[in-house]
C-alpha cells in the first residue's frame, strides 16, 4: 500500500464530502435539530442541576452531529451512479471510507465546539481539564463518525432507509449511556448494560473531564472509545467490501 | 509493452460466471472496441479492469503495473468514462473536474489550469461555475469526459460513451476519443453502436456468455464472416414484404422506408427484385448492395438472429 497516495486519496475524499453533504437536510435534522429537541424536551423547565447535566448533553450532540454525516454519503452515491465511479479513482475502500470518517469527524467537531463555547459564555460552565477535553472531543467525534460509516454500509442506495435504520440504531443508545440518569446513580443490570454503549464512555470522559466526577474512569473511557473506532471502523469496511456490488 | 493486459480474469456471482476465464492484450495507441450482448459480461469485465472489482482468479495489468498488487499508481494511469456520466450534481462543472484532477494527484495550480482548458474545449467555458445538476444529459456527459483526461490518462476506458446522446454531443465524444487517441492515449471502448465501433476501433473483442470468443481487426472478422450480403431497396410505394418470395433471400428487415434483405446470392436477389417490381408496377427509389457487414460478424459469433 502506498501511504501518501492513501491519505492523499481520503483528503480529496473529505473535501468532496464536506462540499456535498453537510448542507443536505437529513444532516441538518438528524445532526443539528434532533439533538436540540431533544435537549429541550428532557433538560428545559425540569429545574435540573446543568453542570451535573451537561457534560450527557454534551456527548449527546457530539454523537449526533459526528454520525449523521456517514449513513448518508454511500447511500446518497449509489443512487446517484456516483460510487461506482468514485472507486475506479485511484482511491480503495478504505480511503474512501476514511474519508468518510474525516467528514463526519470535522462536521461533529465544529458544531459541538461551537456549542460548548457558547455554553461556557452563557452559562459559565467551568473549562475542566483541557487535555481530557480535547480527548474526549477528537475520540468522540471519530468514533461516532466511525459508526455512521458503519451504518451506511447496509446494501441500499436509498439514503431515506438507511437514516432511517440509523435512527433506530442511536436513539436506544442514548437512554442507556447515562445522558438522562447519571451513571453515578446507575446500577446493577442498568449499569452493565450501559458499559454496552460507546455513548456510555463518552459521558462518562466529559464528567471527568469537566466536573473530575468520571465513575468509569477516563484512561477506560480512552482505550474503550480506541477500541470502537477500529471496531467499527473494520466493520465499514469489511461491509462495504462486502456490499460492493449491490446497488452499483 | 501493451497497454492493458488481462490474463485469465474470472468473476461469478453465486452461481453464475459472469466473466470466464477471459485474456486480453491490448496495445499502447490501440482503439480497441469491446463488444456483446446484454448481459454478456462486457461491465463486469470493464469493472475487473478498472479495478471497481477484484477478480476472483487472474490478474489484470495496466501500463505493466499490476491492478491488484498496486491499484492507486495503476488506476492513476487510466481514466473512465462510465456509462451514466456520474458526475456529483451538487457540485459545479469545474469543482467536478477540480476534484477529478485532485483524485488523480494534480497539483493545484495544474488541476485548475486544466479544468478550465478543458471546459472550454467541451464548450463548457460559460457554464463553468453552474451546478451540473442544471446541465443536460449531454452536457453533464461532457464534463464526465473531463474529469476522465483531466490527467491525460495513457489508458482511457469508455463505457457506452455515446448512449442516448444528441447527435452534436455524440460528434463531440468521438471527435474527443479520436483526439486523445492521436495524444497517444490507448482507449477501450465498450459499445452497442457496431458502427461506431466500426468506424472507430482498430481492433475488436466480442464477448458472449462471459467467455470472449473473437478478438481481431474489424475488416478481419467481417471477411471471416463472409458467407451472407445484403441488398438495400426502397420503393416509390409502401410495400408489403411478405410478398417477397425466392429461395436465395435469407431475411428482410424493415429500416424506415427500406427494406434491408440478407442473402446469399445478391445477383439472382436483386434480378428477382427488378422483375417483381416491374411485375407489380411499382417504381424502385433506390437499391444497393452492402458488403458483408460487423453487425452480421456480431450475429453469427455470439449467435444472435
Amino acid at each position: 500500500m502506498r501511504l501518501p497516495l492513501f491519505f492523499q486519496g481520503a483528503f480529496a475524499v473529505t473535501e468532496k464530502n464536506m462540499r456535498i453533504y453537510y448542507t443536505k437536510p437529513p444532516v441538518f435534522i438528524f445532526g443539528l435539530l434532533f439533538p436540540l429537541f431533544l435537549f429541550i424536551a428532557f433538560f428545559m423547565g425540569r429545574g435540573l442541576e446543568l453542570s451535573r447535566f451537561y457534560p450527557g448533553f454534551l456527548a449527546m450532540t457530539l454523537f449526533f452531529t459526528a454520525s449523521s454525516v456517514g449513513p448518508l454519503i454511500t447511500p446518497w452515491e449509489k443512487r446517484d451512479r456516483t460510487y461506482e465511479r468514485l472507486l475506479s479513482y485511484p482511491l480503495t475502500v478504505g480511503s474512501i471510507i476514511l474519508g468518510d470518517i474525516l467528514a463526519g469527524a470535522l462536521f461533529g467537531l465544529v458544531i459541538s465546539l461551537l456549542i460548548w463555547a457558547a455554553s461556557l459564555l452563557i452559562f459559565s460552565l467551568p473549562l475542566g481539564n483541557p487535555f481530557l477535553l480535547s480527548a474526549a472531543f477528537i475520540l468522540g467525534t471519530v468514533t461516532f463518525a466511525s459508526l455512521g460509516t458503519l451504518l451506511a454500509s447496509p446494501a441500499s442506495d436509498t439514503p431515506s432507509t438507511v437514516m432511517m435504520l440509523s435512527t433506530l440504531v442511536r436513539l436506544p443508545l442514548i437512554f442507556i449511556s447515562g445522558i438522562f440518569i447519571p451513571l453515578s446513580v446507575l446500577g446493577g443490570a442498568a449499569l452493565a448494560v450501559s458499559y454496552l454503549s460507546p455513548l456510555t464512555y463518552l459521558v462518562d470522559l466529559f464528567q471527568g473531564a469537566m466536573n473530575g466526577a468520571a465513575v468509569i474512569g477516563p484512561v477506560t473511557d480512552l482505550f474503550a472509545l480506541f477500541v470502537c473506532i477500529l471496531l467499527f471502523a473494520a466493520g465499514a469496511v469489511y461491509f462495504q467490501r462486502r456490499n460492493l456490488i449491490k446497488g452499483l | 509493452m501493451p497497454a492493458i493486459e488481462a490474463h485469465h480474469l474470472t468473476r461469478r456471482f453465486g452461481t453464475i460466471t459472469a466473466v470466464d476465464d477471459l485474456t486480453l492484450s491490448v496495445d499502447a495507441r490501440e482503439i480497441f472496441g469491446f463488444l456483446g450482448p446484454n448481459g454478456a459480461g462486457k461491465t463486469t469485465t470493464i469493472r475487473l479492469m478498472t479495478g471497481v472489482l477484484t477478480p476472483d482468479e487472474g490478474t489484470v495489468q495496466i501500463t505493466g503495473i499490476d491492478l491488484r498488487t498496486d491499484p492507486l499508481r495503476a488506476k492513476r494511469c487510466m481514466g473512465i468514462i462510465p456509462e451514466n456520466s456520474a458526475v456529483y450534481g451538487d457540485l459545479s462543472a469545474i469543482q467536478n473536474l477540480v476534484l477529478a484532477g485532485r483524485l488523480y494527484g494534480l497539483s493545484t495550480v495544474d488541476r485548475n489550469r486544466r479544468a478550465r482548458s478543458l471546459l472550454a474545449d467541451l464548450g463548457l467555458a460559460d457554464r463553468a461555475d453552474e451546478k451540473v445538476r442544471t446541465f443536460s444529459k449531454g452536457m453533464k456527459q461532457r464534463v464526465s469526459i473531463g474529469c476522465a483526461i483531466i490527467h491525460e490518462p495513457a489508458v482511457l476506458f469508455l463505457d457506452e460513451p455515446t448512449a442516448g446522446l444528441d447527435v452534436q454531443s455524440r460528434r463531440l465524444v468521438t471527435a474527443m476519443i479520436l483526439r486523445m487517441h492521436e495524444q497517444g492515449t490507448t482507449v477501450f471502448l465498450t459499445t452497442h453502436n457496431i458502427e461506431e465501433a466500426n468506424a472507430l476501433c482498430t481492433r475488436i473483442g466480442i464477448i458472449n456468455r462471459g467467455v470472449l470468443v473473437a478478438t481481431d481487426r474489424p475488416e478481419v472478422l467481417k471477411q471471416t464472416f463472409d458467407t451472407t450480403q445484403s441488398i438495400e431497396i426502397s420503393f416509390a410505394r409502401q410495400v408489403d414484404p411478405l410478398m417477397f418470395s425466392h429461395p436465395n433471400l435469407l431475411r428482410i428487415e424493415q429500416r424506415g422506408d427500406k427494406f434491408r434483405i440478407v442473402t446469399d446470392n445478391p445477383d439472382q436477389v436483386v434480378k428477382y427484385l427488378a422483375s417483381w417490381a416491374d411485375r407489380e408496377g411499382v417504381r424502385i427509389a433506390s437499391l444497393n448492395t452492402l458488403g458483408p457487414s460487423l453487425e452480421e460478424a456480431f450475429l453469427a459469433i455470439t449467435g444472435g438472429s
